[in-house]
């Protein structure tokens, strides 16, 4: 099963064909900040174990093409939001690697000047609007963003990133029912990814969902959808230009359900993951995105063993900059206690 | 001055907000089409068209979650909640995301979102359209809570509201609707959040109430001022931020106070305020302070059960005159 998929993501001619040269060129670029990604979320871990990072950690290592495929086709001008696993959707949009860290060191620097951490990275200027801690709570703010955006006349986008486990809440069904019905007027630019990791916290799909295809839930309320693998960033960036540019045009939302893997547990606390079998983790192993990438982009001839050890250095060694930063960063001043809370 | 009712008062605002600005627009259940159950929007969608009115389904959490997008990404939205009851199924989104979004994200996003409609007892509606919700707003950072009790207040306290640039929870009263009384024709007309109003001078007692509560309050007083004791009455306006300085500035005329809720006794709005008065003015007092609240009960359906269970003029009079040792 391991072998086929693999052997299905070997880039054919036809892909080469319907993914541009400059693009497989850029893929190199993507390649680079999920690696980037890897790198900066097993030093979160590490660094949480030394007790630099408080509270609570969720690391997005295994979903890694998932962000990276979607961001890779946002213009600059567009949004997203999303849930609490959210350090890669930052890096991934340019955050600066040392600003994210400072802000789970809860440091001055930090992306949210500290006060909002691990579960709140925000950097509005880049369009990233959150980072959010209860689970589904985003969704109607995306939704009401999605709004705002047609009505001020913009054709900009907004992508609302959202666990398989949101999907059993009604902050997630009452804003799908009204993107539906703002869909008709072409009001309700949104895309709604659903990162379909397996599991909730420790309760698979299965045991949460009556329905566990979860893209054919948003039938209901008359949204478009459909599933694919989200292993595969250049299968996802494609999709996510297709998808991006029809959302752009019409006005409409979308829904797309990611299939995709969570290497580590729910949160930095979940060691042991009793939920599921040591087995099923080294299987989940084969689907992971960085090796797929790095394959296709050998085959391509467009990355030899060198620059992948390069690009890994690097990454490392940004990381270990970030970390160096965060550590000697400030933290916020007593005076910042009560700033923030009105205009 | 013109005279509008309260509602009125409510509708020209916003009337004249969203003439003014584009980014002012309305959600809620039925404000459109049926016009608004309380009649607060009547007309408007005909005014603005279904994209600045805008009917939803009963999704309270979807519509103000939604609100809070659309207010992030520097819209104006004005939100109809039918009454505040219905508030509560929309309480992580306000809770969790108006009030805090500012603050966690270390300040980078406004949040200009005003959510209004009727808050309080009703006639016999029982207990779950039949309640008074300040104390659980009123609790929360990042939140400003208004409770208009005059055509005055309604108008300039919405103006406030809409155009700030932070989520206020804007309690009406369905009984207030057809007050009458004289609003300023400017335009610009605006009241200050925090800053309270002396209503009636007295020297004799201090009486603070905000909303209804501030005309049974006042009725009181002409019948405590009938007996040759002269209330002072304050009104309110806001309880978020709360205008403690003229709260004690009146205590320290008159030695007394007596707080007036419509809401349960238990963490309301009076316990704070006397809190505050006696942190503030231990010194002044000649009287415990006196709290006159609703019962301690889910409201019940039956009319004789439901008038003992909300503050009445007799009610403050007794507590007056308890501050007096005159029982």
């Amino acid at each position: 099963m391991a072998e086929a998929s693999r052997a299905q993501r070997r880039i054919s001619p036809a892909a080469m064909d319907s993914v541009a040269s400059p693009e497989l060129q850029e893929a190199r670029r993507w390649f680079a900040g999920m690696v980037l990604a890897r790198h900066f979320e097993e030093e979160a871990e590490r660094a949480f174990r030394r007790g630099k990072i408080g509270g609570y950690l969720h690391v997005y290592t295994g979903q890694e093409a998932v962000a990276a495929g979607w961001l890779a086709e946002l213009r600059d001008d567009d949004i997203f939001f999303t849930a609490y696993r959210d350090h890669a959707h930052a890096l991934l949009r340019g955050s600066p690697p040392g600003a994210v860290m400072a802000e789970l060191f809860g440091k001055a620097t930090g992306v949210a000047k500290g006060k909002g951490g691990s579960m709140h990275l925000f950097d509005v200027p880049r369009g990233f609007y959150g980072g959010y801690g209860i689970v589904g709570g985003h969704i109607p703010l995306a939704t009401g963003a999605a709004y705002a955006l047609r009505y001020t006349g913009t054709d900009r986008v907004c992508l609302c990133f959202l666990g398989d486990g949101a999907m059993n809440g009604g902050a997630f069904h009452e804003p799908a029912n009204m993107a539906g019905l703002w869909g008709r007027e072409g009001l309700c630019p949104i895309v709604y990814i659903v990162e379909n990791n397996q599991y909730g916290m420790g309760t698979s799909v299965e045991r949460a969902s009556a329905v566990p295809d979860l893209a054919s839930r948003f039938a209901a309320y008359a949204i478009e959808h459909e599933r694919a693998d989200g292993s595969d960033f250049l299968a996802v960036r494609r999709l996510a230009r297709r998808t991006i540019e029809r959302v752009r045009s019409t006005g409409r939302p979308y829904a797309v359900e990611m299939r995709t893997f969570r290497f580590a547990g729910h949160g930095a606390a979940d060691l042991f993951q009793p939920y599921r079998s040591k087995d099923e983790i080294a299987q989940a192993r084969h689907h992971d995105p960085i090796p797929i990438l790095e394959r296709q982009l050998r085959e391509a001839g467009l990355l030899t063993e060198a620059d992948v050890v390069r690009i890994h250095e690097e990454a490392a060694a940004a990381v270990a900059e970030a970390v160096r930063y965060a550590e000697e960063s400030p933290e916020p001043p007593a005076s910042d206690l009560d700033t923030d809370t009105h205009a | 001055m013109p005279e509008l009712t309260y509602r009125d008062a409510l509708r020209t605002t916003l009337i004249e907000e969203m003439d003014r600005d584009r980014a002012v627009i309305l959600l809620g259940e039925d404000i459109g089409l049926y016009q608004g159950t309380f009649r607060v929007t009547a007309d408007l969608l005909d005014r603005y068209g279904p994209q600045r009115v805008i009917d939803t389904p009963i999704s309270e959490l979807g519509f103000i979650g939604a609100a809070i997008g659309m207010a992030m990404l520097g819209l104006r939205p004005v939100v109809e909640v039918m009454t505040w009851n219905f508030s509560l199924l929309a309480l992580d989104q306000i809770v969790n995301n108006a009030a805090k979004v500012r603050y966690f994200s270390g300040g980078q996003v406004d949040v200009p979102l005003v959510i209004r409609g009727p808050n309080g007892a009703g006639v016999q509606l029982s207990a779950q359209h039949s309640q008074s919700l300040e104390a659980i707003y009123g609790h929360i950072p990042g939140l400003y809570v208004v409770a208009p009790a005059t055509p005055a207040d309604a108008k300039g306290l919405l103006r406030t509201a809409i155009r700030g640039r932070d989520p206020v929870i804007f309690l009406e009263n369905a009984a207030l609707y057809g007050l009458k009384g004289e609003v300023a024709a400017d335009p610009d007309f605006a009241l200050p959040f925090g800053r309270a109003e002396v209503v009636r001078r007295g020297r004799d007692v201090t009486i603070v109430a905000y909303s209804r509560m501030l005309h049974v309050a006042l009725a009181a007083s002409e019948r405590l001022g009938a007996e040759g004791i002269q209330a002072e009455v304050v009104n309110l306006r806001t309880l978020r931020p709360l205008d403690t300085r003229a709260i004690v500035a009146s205590v320290g005329r008159t030695h007394r106070a007596v707080v007036v809720q419509e809401q349960w006794r238990l963490f309301g709005a009076a316990a704070e305020i006397a809190a505050s008065i006696y942190e503030q003015a231990f010194d002044q007092l000649d009287a415990p302070v006196e709290r006159v609240t609703g019962a301690d009960v889910p409201m019940p359906y039956a009319r004789n059960l439901e008038l003992l269970a909300v503050p009445h003029e007799e009610d403050i009079i007794r507590a007056v005159k308890k501050t007096l040792y005159k029982t």
